[in-house]
């Protein structure tokens, strides 16, 4: 599969569904992350108020986004830290070399972060002779595979345990450990040996951030693994690399969505860590860094805000849409080429890439509605795809075939009796044609659809036959059936 | 997207993402009034809404506070007295076969038990170096809603400490227990006063459970990089009340 290549998005879904081990891999999601969800929601009755009330809040913050900026850098510095506004990824990966280069930086220990992602940290460092050393645990899998991140918040979610297994022999073999780990927790045990110096060796910890608070200039990570306090604690530098739509108004405010995010990410209660860092280290602290930065990313940011796509700066990168989601659940996160991916990657990426080059993205949602019934701030995730659709096709970036197509079934659409006509004649034909199976292999002009399943042959009548005839007998005073 | 480089003056990039903002926005940067009203929103920092399972009478949160921790696979062992703390971590030790060397937080409370009458322990006071194996400290408070623990870092709690070692040991007291997490903050905002506001401390930990992974196929591993295992020992300070 050819990775970060939104334009072959169709390319890469058969290439995916072919893929035995993605399969295992991603059915492994569905069985886990969405019954874990559910339970954890149910087990707190105040879940879906308190889901209101934080996207509320969200939106009090975007109406108010250079107040609560301006706020949480006033806070941030009185603490010692420093803000770097950065408009563009050019400009944050410069921010970072600039400060990675005070202190000669060899070696930079990274916590997750998805805007590092967005804006290739990674490679920009490795081109400046800094070597990132990723510590998250799916990070660490993906980096050693050299692939990008295929799940917000689970990044190696497409390996099978096997291919992690093969993976560390691999790149472990010359650190000494020869022996193939097939065990779980022999394997998280290697891995967690081999990063330990790394922490301390480090000369610069660079996290993410989940929520920035405006009142106490502080910026939170949420985390299970300890990797990112590690990072954010052993080196002499710690830098915050995150987005502006990240700050909320007050510590209260911030508990909002702490209660709202694990249960929506993994279906915790609480995840193990949740870290609430302020400046640099006191004059007094025994530990912590000597100096604390956060980078402020904007890349296409500040125009979302008051245009249609608003709502999407509401997310707070649960992954419940994706795991939710049945498209990206069939062919995992690379296949959408992008750093977002699943129905949340679907919206963003068109604002932060153009939907030229990411039209394929938003077509790949049946917008069945699940994610936006499982986000936790309410973003109404098939509406934004739709107008993402409308946008491409004006922009004339629709090929001509299915221009066409589309003009053909819009001719039908305003004739309802010839669409009638026509309903009626497709379904009789497509019956005839699927008499001796009750499906069809193959259909001309559909073979995109039918290459991957079967059509079952229609039965009975067209839906607008069957309409006719329940208002028929709901007039003679029937029921509903 | 706009171009910074485009003008005859380059704008800094807080001069163009706060414009981009303010221009998104139609409308230029807030008035005093408006300011005021927000900065008013901030200085009164409300709770949005606490889940009842973290109201309700102390005796129930402390209950409630062990049955969640226990979830979040942290052992706890109830004592009756500070006095019994380095006995119960001793015991602790034993009974898992773990080391008995053991890094205290350099904390006047935790230092002043009598950790000489464990003649098995060998303690020292500072932040956890890499060879450090098990770790005692106290915590600030504890949030029964999800068997939370709440930690700052200072000159009294290394951070190095919830962290570096393998095994991390929680010595709280049962008043420390409190329903939500907002209490947290508003006994910090307290003890950590400063003219109308607050100072934060460099960090706060809140800490539910031992370190964890699912990122090999979605089985749960504990000890990823922190802790592979969490002991609490309760301080039962409160006999007789409530
Ligand atoms: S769009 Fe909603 S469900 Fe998807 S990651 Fe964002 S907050 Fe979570």
């Amino acid at each position: 599969m050819e990775f970060m290549n939104p334009g072959i998005f169709k390319e890469n879904a058969r290439a995916a569904l072919a893929d035995q081990d993605l399969r295992s891999a991603m059915a492994m999601l569905n069985a886990g992350m969405v019954p874990n969800r559910q339970a954890a929601v149910d087990r707190l009755p105040e879940f879906a108020q308190l889901s209101r009330r934080g996207r509320e809040l969200k939106d009090h913050v975007l109406g108010n986004l250079d107040f609560y900026l301006e706020c949480f850098e006033r806070n941030c510095k009185a603490a010692g830290g420093h803000v770097h506004w950065c408009t563009t990824p050019e400009d944050a990966q410069e921010a970072v070399l600039k400060i990675c280069r005070s202190v000669n930086a060899k070696t930079v220990t990274k916590g997750k972060s998805m805007i590092a992602e967005e804006i290739h940290l990674n490679e920009f460092l490795e081109k400046h002779n800094i070597e990132p050393v990723e510590t998250d645990l799916g990070e660490y899998i993906i980096q050693l595979a050299k692939e990008p991140p295929s799940h917000i918040i689970g990044p190696a979610i497409h390996k099978t345990k096997d291919q992690v297994s093969d993976l560390f022999l691999e790149h472990h073999a010359k650190l000494g450990r020869t022996e193939r780990q097939t065990d779980p927790q022999k394997m998280v045990n290697e891995a967690r040996e081999i990063l330990r110096q790394k922490y301390f060796d480090a000369d610069v910890g660079i996290t993410g951030a989940n929520y920035l608070i405006a009142e106490t200039g502080s910026s939170i990570i949420v985390t299970n693994e300890g990797n990112g306090d590690l990072t954010q604690t052993l080196p002499k530098i710690h830098i915050v690399v995150t987005s502006l739509e990240k700050v909320v108004p007050t510590l209260e405010d911030a508990t909002t969505f702490l209660r709202l995010l694990a249960r929506s990410a993994t279906g915790q209660e609480f995840s193990a860590y949740t870290t609430i860092s302020t400046g640099p280290r006191r004059p007094d602290d025994v530990d912590g860094p000597g100096e604390y930065h956060v980078i402020l990313l904007d890349n296409g940011r500040s125009t979302m805000l008051g245009s249609e796509v608003q709502d999407m700066l509401r997310c707070i990168r649960c992954g419940a849409c994706m795991n939710h989601c049945p498209v990206y659940q069939s062919v995992g996160g690379h296949t959408y080429g992008t750093v977002y991916v699943g129905p949340m990657g679907a919206v963003l990426s068109p604002a932060l890439l153009g939907v030229s080059d990411t039209r394929h993205l938003p077509c790949a949602s049946t917008l069945c509605g699940r994610c936006e019934e499982v986000c936790p701030v309410a973003i109404p995730l098939p509406r934004l795809l739709r107008q993402w659709r409308e946008r491409s096709f004006e922009a004339g970036d629709v090929p001509a075939l299915e221009r066409w197509g589309l003009s053909f079934w819009a001719f039908f659409a305003r004739r309802p009796w010839l669409y009638d006509l026509g309903a009626r004649l497709a379904v009789r034909g497509l019956r005839y044609l699927g008499r001796r199976q009750g499906r069809l292999r193959k259909l001309w002009f559909a073979g995109g659809w039918t290459d991957g399943r079967d059509l079952p042959a229609p039965e009975g009548q067209t839906f607008q036959e069957r309409w006719r005839r329940q208002q028929r007998v709901l007039r003679r005073g029937g029921g509903m059936r | 997207m706009k171009d910074a480089k485009t003008g005859p003056v380059k704008k800094s990039g807080r001069e163009t993402i706060l414009g981009a903002i303010r221009q998104s926005l139609g409308r230029p940067a807030l008035s005093a009034d408006a300011r005021h009203e927000l900065d008013d929103h901030i200085a009164k920092h409300r709770a949005n809404l606490v889940p009842a399972r973290g109201k309700g009478e102390h005796a129930a949160q402390v209950e409630r506070f062990q049955e969640m921790a226990r979830a979040a696979a942290c052992t706890v062992e109830l004592v009756a007295s500070e006095a019994a703390v380095p006995g119960a971590v001793a015991d602790y030790l034993r009974a898992n076969n773990l080391p008995t060397r053991v890094t205290l937080a350099p904390d006047d409370w935790l230092g002043g038990l009598d950790w000489n009458s464990q003649s098995l322990l060998e303690t020292r006071q500072g932040a956890a170096g890499i060879n450090d194996l098990v770790s005692v400290t106290p915590a600030f408070a504890a949030v029964a809603e999800t068997g939370t623990l709440v930690a700052f870092s200072g000159k009294t709690h290394p951070t190095t400490l919830n962290f570096v070692p393998d095994y991390h040991v929680v010595a709280l007291r049962t008043s420390q227990v409190v329903g939500a997490y907002e209490e947290v903050w508003a006994r910090l905002r307290k003890v950590n006063k400063q003219g109308r506001g607050f100072t934060m401390p460099r960090t706060v930990n809140m800490i539910t459970g031992p370190s964890r992974t699912a990122d090999i196929a979605l089985t749960l591993e504990l000890g990823a990089h922190g802790p592979r295992s969490l002991h609490i020992v309760l301080i039962d300070d409160q006999a007789g009340q409530d």
